[in-house]
């Protein structure tokens, strides 16, 4: 396969070009005057696809059935009343349903799984005869980019609620105020999208230069973090250098929340391709690894109780395998059992 | 046998993939580092399908002719009984958070042993056959078609897992390499591919009672031996019940404990220890394996071999069951158990004889840990414990995977080592607890022919051994797992020489003061103790 100056693989250049087409579609459409197709249509249809292809894949998942319940446990197990444990311990080793949600509550809003994450080295290291010496190094950048990364768009999301409801709670007010409150310029600079983005190029930028990342990458994993830097920037870019139309941009969302679709006249191009854009992640979403997104709470590793030696978890398909009873093997060996003093279910006599 | 590489060798290790796109990587089945097919008998035995003769290094592997079809059809059975399988086929975003977290990695190297790309290979079999996208798109989407090299891959990789766990501690959506790695080896075995360590093991369990393949009569002649031994370094000879009806608990210990050192000096200690108390037990040749080989490839087998401890206690009439130091065995009775052969409403909620104290948190399945069980004699102050007489082991302590991360067993064998012997030191943060590494060995995968993959799984722990070692003259590895007694002496000797290995209760057995013994002059293993050292070098 064909593979670039730096290595990357066919997976990097193809959801780039991928991007790339994909800006210029609502592009050309707009130029032919299919604004209604790029305004309206395409909205519904992503809209439709994401909840039905999210329901359904969640039904999927809720369907089958959990057989063994296998928490991984990362602390002291419920034991002895006087056995030492943390409050640490009691989350990441639940024996109650509040504690499971307490450690799912740390895995979905903290990544407490990849707070755990380190780096691995393996120095040279004279003074052992082998001649090397691991070493784990605490590596928290990639919980910082994670975390910053879904927080920011969190905030972008709920900064764009205003577009969609007549007069914007005062909670989505709230939330813009302090985004806007760092920066001080005019127009009010919203810093959640410069990290937005700043977080997705450091995902990217680790994903083409660690060769380890690198090589387990897929094209489905850099076609989102494009689709999303296309996003960020084309938001910027409408919003700090050529500004859209403010008016007719709430126009056009509202009119598809409260469906009475419109398009409002002298919308810039910019705008039906950043929507396009937004269109096509939330398609995307159901068919993809975004979908860790309800994932994480399925995940019967996390969201289990610890609880299996005093609460019987049953399996709905559990069946009964052929099994070797303890009478076959009584008659597999009897004489020699009997030899050996062993008590029998089926004595015997056995000639001197 | 292949030769191993020297350590400093070994310690080479190159981890930067290659350029090209892993799928286009053909596996290389390097000597050293796969275990040998499995003779045609166990599975017969078993009645596992498609027994035949074939070999790993063969080309044509001799497979069903419609394997790929009953390879899918596995598949799909998988993905329907098991949401974690299907969860974790769906929602990995290859952050790889847990590339640098396995063992095998680590200590080899090799890219596919990332668990990330590890469960990919079962991943991109799954997008290509049962996701749209996958269909569509292909390899764009990250699908690739199953072939037999796909096939020799995954065999050659999921049999390079020691299902640990150590990756779904660190994963951000809890995902299990250990789960896929068991249930991609039930899809290998529907189309014929076993290892023989793994399948001799449980072929001898199932039948004869324990993977050395010892029955009833051999293993109590075994058992007698250690009474022997017991009486000639104590003068206290264990009087334990052999499958007798009417005992009040079954002892069930892995087998790896009366097979060889230093297991059985464990099993000795376990002895001593109920002579000591007077404990009303019994031991079976029938529940005489508490490891669960099945376990390490199979659901089913795993159930089938567990079976038979519920099934002869209920046949014994015992009240409850204890259970030896063992790993799997843990994983088993803790996670599995209940589910796979409970409900256990015919014993009793298990209470210790010695303190009245009620084990509340085995009140569903009515097996008690050992250490639980020592720990709590320990803290009423049943035993008279004379730690001195450990003063020559320095030890420090391996939190075996599975009782560390399927159970959280972490405080119960520190507490009974620090009141057993004076000098008990910490490996590294990093390398303990549930941050604990592998043997290197486990799973099924101790078979010597595997020693490379064995030597370089082992290479973490070795190395935070060695870090001990150095710094505190640590000089013994404990450990609460057979498997970990079975294959900690090649690894020691491999990396850190000057390193024994040794059970928690027989350093219990060694401090234990039993009332009118014989003067102790040496442990278990008939090394002299502390006081005597000199005496000894004298007498040479």
């Amino acid at each position: 396969m064909g593979c670039g100056y730096m290595g990357f693989s066919s997976a990097y250049y193809v959801s780039l070009f991928a991007v790339v087409i994909l800006l210029f579609i609502p592009y050309l459409g707009v130029k032919v005057g299919l604004e209604v197709l790029f305004g309206i249509i395409v909205p519904y249809l992503a809209f439709i696809t994401f909840f039905t292809g999210v329901i359904r894949r969640i039904l999927t998942w809720a369907r089958t059935p959990v057989p063994y319940r296998i928490p991984t446990t990362c602390g002291q197990n419920k034991t002895l009343p006087w056995v030492k444990r943390t409050i640490r311990d009691k989350f990441e080793n639940p024996e109650s349903v509040w504690y499971v949600i307490g450690r799912m509550f740390m895995e979905v809003f903290f990544f407490r799984s990849l707070f755990r994450n380190m780096r691995m080295e393996l120095r040279p290291w004279q003074k052992y005869p082998e001649g090397g010496k691991l070493i784990y190094w605490s590596n928290k950048w990639l919980w910082i980019g994670a975390l910053a990364f879904h927080y920011m768009f969190l905030v972008v999301l709920l900064r764009h609620l205003r577009l969609f409801m007549e007069t914007s709670p005062s909670w989505v007010n709230f939330i813009e105020r302090i985004d806007g409150f760092f920066i001080l310029y005019s127009p009010t600079v919203y810093f959640s999208g410069i990290i937005l983005v700043v977080s997705t190029v450091y995902l990217l930028l680790r994903r083409m230069y660690d060769t380890k990342v690198r090589y387990i990458s897929l094209a489905s994993d850099y076609f989102p973090l494009f689709l999303i830097l296309g996003i960020g920037i084309t938001g910027i870019i409408m919003r700090y250098f050529f500004r859209v139309d403010m008016v007719a941009v709430k126009e056009l969302t509202l009119g598809l929340a409260t469906f009475h679709p419109v398009i409002p006249d002298g919308i810039g191009v910019l705008f039906y391709i950043h929507l396009f854009l937004v269109c096509i992640l939330f398609a995307y979403f159901p068919f993809s690894k975004l979908m860790h997104m309800p994932g994480v709470f399925f995940s019967v590793t996390r969201n289990m109780t610890a609880n299996n030696r005093w609460v019987r978890h049953v399996n709905p398909w559990e069946y009964t395998p052929k099994l070797f009873s303890y009478m076959e093997q009584e008659d597999l060996y009897r004489k020699q059992m009997k030899k050996a003093g062993i008590p029998l279910e089926k004595d015997i006599d056995i000639e001197e | 046998m292949a030769s191993v590489p020297k350590p400093v060798e070994l310690i080479q290790i190159e981890s930067k993939p290659p350029d090209r796109p892993w799928m286009d990587n053909k596996a290389v089945l390097k000597e050293g580092t796969y275990c040998n097919a499995a003779l045609p008998k166990w599975l017969e035995i078993l009645d596992y399908p498609y027994p035949r003769r074939w070999s790993v290094t063969d080309d044509d592997w001799n497979l069903p002719e419609n394997w790929k079809e009953i390879f899918l059809k596995a598949f799909e059975d998988r993905l329907n009984r098991f949401r974690s399988f299907r969860l974790f086929m769906d929602v990995c975003v290859r952050c790889g958070a847990c590339a640098d977290k396995c063992h095998y990695f680590i200590g080899g190297g090799d890219p596919k042993n990332m668990p990330v790309l590890r469960a990919e290979l079962l991943r991109s079999i799954y997008r290509r056959y049962f996701t749209t996208a996958g269909k569509m798109f292909g390899r764009l989407a990250g699908a690739r078609d199953l072939t037999e090299d796909v096939l020799k891959e995954l065999f050659y990789y999921l049999y390079q897992c020691s299902e640990c766990r150590r990756c779904s501690v660190f994963c951000p959506y809890g995902i299990d390499m250990a789960e896929m790695t068991i249930l991609g080896r039930e899809l290998l075995s529907s189309v014929g591919i076993n290892i023989e360590w793994i399948m001799a093991s449980v072929g001898s369990c199932y039948t004869t009672g324990s993977h050395i393949g010892a029955p009833p009569h051999a293993f109590k002649d075994t058992v007698d031996f250690f009474c022997d031994e017991c009486e000639d370094i104590t003068g206290i000879r264990p009087n334990p019940g052999f499958n007798r009806k009417g005992a009040e608990i079954l002892f069930v210990a892995p087998s790896g404990d009366y097979f060889a050192d230093p297991g059985t000096y464990n099993f000795m200690g376990y002895l001593l220890l109920f002579e000591y108390l007077g404990l009303d037990y019994t031991l079976s040749g029938y529940a005489a394996e508490g490891g669960n080989f099945g376990y390490f490839g199979s659901h089913e087998m795993g159930k089938r071999l567990n079976y038979k401890i519920y099934s002869e206690a209920r046949r014994l009439g015992v009240k409850w069951i204890l259970g030896g130091e063992c790993g799997h065995m843990w994983r088993v009775i803790n996670q599995y158990m209940d589910t796979w052969n409970g409900p256990a409403d015919f014993l009793e909620e298990p209470v210790s004889p010695i303190t009245g104290t009620k084990f509340e948190n085995s009140a569903a399945t009515k097996m008690v840990h050992i250490c639980e069980f020592t720990a709590d004699l320990i803290k009423h102050g049943k035993l008279h414990l004379d730690k001195s007489r450990n003063d020559h082991i320095i030890p420090t302590f391996h939190d075996s995977c599975n009782p560390a991360r399927a159970f959280g067993f972490f405080e119960e064998p520190r507490y009974i080592i620090q009141n057993v012997c004076n000098n008990f030191y910490e490996m590294p943060r990093d390398t303990i607890r549930e941050q604990t590494f592998c043997c290197g060995s486990g799973s099924g995968l101790n078979a010597d022919e595997n020693l490379e993959l064995r030597m370089r799984g082992g290479l973490p722990r070795a190395n935070a051994v060695r870090y001990v070692h150095e710094k505190y003259g640590v000089n013994h590895l404990s450990c609460i797992c057979a498997v970990d007694r079975a294959v900690f002496p090649a690894l020691m000797e491999y990396w850190v020489p000057g390193v024994d290995v040794t059970g928690v209760h027989e350093m219990v057995a060694n401090a234990l003061v039993f009332p009118g013994e014989t003067e102790r002059k040496t442990d278990l293993r008939l090394r002299p103790l502390k006081e005597f050292e000199s005496e000894e070098t004298d007498e040479d």
